[in-house]
């Protein structure tokens, strides 16, 4: 039988971007212990999901930031979360950055989705931060992924 | 560590080998002029295109779906449209996916809709000589279309005669709505001139001659539109086949571009009934619509159809026939299918290499 007792595995926080490294409404590609992740920078709060597209494949970094827009009837509508969901950029699939969900199919079509934090640069000279592939320098601050 | 995205190798080595049957060439404004004589030049610049279609060249015109109606990731670093720069259409596509042969359907300027003729059948040539000298003398895996102009049967034909012996031209590239439905007798002349030299005709899903979309009048939506423009491809293709066109050119053979397959066993279906109760209507027919179909019509996979349940897809292919299913991307458009992940479900590997390869190879003639 298999064992069922190991513990929870420890989450590893990586330094992976330095916060001008990604533009407002932007997002780029990182990697942190192999995964393929897409960083987004939405007003100035950052969100981390998996940067392949479950349907076809395509790469999220690239895809635009887009908002919520819901209608409850013909005629009225509603935008809401402005910048939180990316589409994707081949077949327009859209995933909510905080939750990970595409809209149109959210429990089978899903991202992960990361934690994500900023630190200065002198915040991150104490650890406890994976940062030895990552030039820090104390003007500057750093966008961080739980992996 | 961080890598720029379009310096990274987007995708997972592949050792695929794959005939793409849609593959769309891009162009910067102005590009064409040159391959116009000076007199269409002159033509282009005082009046410019004349579509039914009013606002195809206005800068508000519906762009369906992402500019350019390109992938998102597909606008190269050179500044160049989508598409049309060889050396990342090389990398991000031919490359990344193995591809061996890609068939190039020119969709831009629309020649076979223009009002005036001449000047389409002018832009036609144009068209074919710069997908030549800009694509397939330049990138050896390229094959090419002959863009003619159907409502100038004429000039079809001579276009045809023109090009049709350099043999890297593979098919001809014909709008589905034309004039009138493309199996009437006055486009025969064009069908007489493909089986003469042994070129497949390769209808397209779209076409700006002035026809709505659907039968029911224009959409709203793209998303309408997107789909039931496929009416127009079944249009033709009933003409095709009740008119007798097939009957009359046993060696035509034509593949429907982009305009999906799995309607076309209930299409078969309904044609047939429908034959065995109004069969007098149409007496030069030999033999049942579906058999002219399964005989004389191919299809490619993109948009691929994704129904809930991927056993639902093998079966619909198994009606149609695994011969005459072949794959294609229609890179750069944003409704481009990853070969990798297309064709959700099962394949055996002999179905795989037929629909992938071997399929286009037959019907292209390719080594």
């Amino acid at each position: 039988m298999a064992s069922t007792d190991t513990a929870p595995r420890q989450k590893t926080k990586t330094v992976v971007a330095k916060v001008s490294d990604v533009k407002p409404g932007g997002g780029i590609y990182v990697t942190v212990n192999g995964r393929d992740i897409a960083l987004f920078n939405v007003d100035g709060t950052f969100h981390a999901i998996s940067n392949r597209c479950p349907h076809e494949g395509a790469n999220l970094c690239t895809g635009r930031l887009t908002g919520l827009l819901e209608s409850d009837r013909p005629g009225s509508y509603r935008l809401s979360r402005r910048g939180e969901m990316v589409r994707c950029p081949w077949h327009g699939w859209e995933f909510d950055l905080v939750t990970g969900q595409s809209y149109c199919d959210p429990k089978r079509t899903r991202v992960r989705n990361y934690a994500v934090s900023v630190e200065s640069g002198s915040g991150l000279i104490e650890g406890p931060y994976k940062v030895e592939t990552f030039p820090i320098s104390i003007e500057e601050d750093y966008v961080i992924i739980e992996t | 560590m961080n890598v720029n995205v379009t310096e990274r190798d987007t995708h997972t080595p592949v050792d695929l080998t794959i005939v793409d049957c849609d593959i769309h060439p891009g162009m910067a404004p102005g590009e064409l002029t040159p391959f116009l004589p000076k007199r269409w030049q002159e033509h282009m610049a005082v009046y410019g295109s004349f579509f039914r279609n009013g606002v195809k060249n206005a800068p508000t015109t519906h762009f369906r779906m992402a500019p350019d109606t390109a992938r998102a990731d597909s606008w190269p670093p050179s500044g160049r449209p989508p598409g049309a720069d060889l050396d990342f259409m090389r990398a991000q596509h031919l490359d990344a996916y193995g591809i061996e042969y890609g068939i190039l359907i020119p969709l831009r300027v629309g020649p076979g809709a223009q009002r005036n003729l001449e000047f389409g059948a002018a832009l036609a040539s144009a068209l074919n000589d710069w997908q030549l000298a800009t694509w397939i003398e330049k990138e050896k895996r390229f094959r090419g279309s002959i863009v003619v102009t159907p409502d100038d049967t004429e000039a079809a034909v001579k276009e045809i005669e023109r090009l049709a012996p350099d043999r890297r031209y593979v098919q001809l590239h014909i709008p589905p709505k034309t004039d009138e439905p493309l199996g009437r007798k006055r486009y025969w002349p064009i069908f007489q001139a493909a089986v003469d030299h042994d070129l497949p005709l390769s209808c397209h899903v779209g076409g700006l001659s002035g026809h709505p979309v659907t039968g029911a009048g224009w959409p709203s939506f793209y998303l309408e539109d997107q789909h039931s423009n496929v009416q127009s491809m079944q249009a033709m293709l009933a003409g095709l086949v009740l008119e007798g066109a097939f009957e009359r050119f046993p060696k035509l053979r034509v593949v429907l571009v982009e305009a999906g397959f799995a309607w076309v066993p209930a299409f078969c279906w309904r044609m047939d009934k429908h034959w065995e109760r109004m069969r007098d209507e149409v007496p030069h027919l030999k033999r049942k619509p579906s058999e002219y179909v399964r005989e004389h019509v191919w299809f490619t996979t993109q948009p691929i159809d994704e129904p809930n349940d991927n056993a639902h897809l093998a079966e619909i292919t198994e009606w149609v026939g695994y011969d005459r299913i072949m794959f294609s991307t229609d890179y750069p458009h944003w409704d481009f299918d990853d070969p990798r992940f297309a064709f959700k479900g099962s394949l055996s590997a002999e179905n795989r290499e037929k629909i992938f390869r071997m399929n286009a190879k037959v019907f292209y003639g390719l080594d």
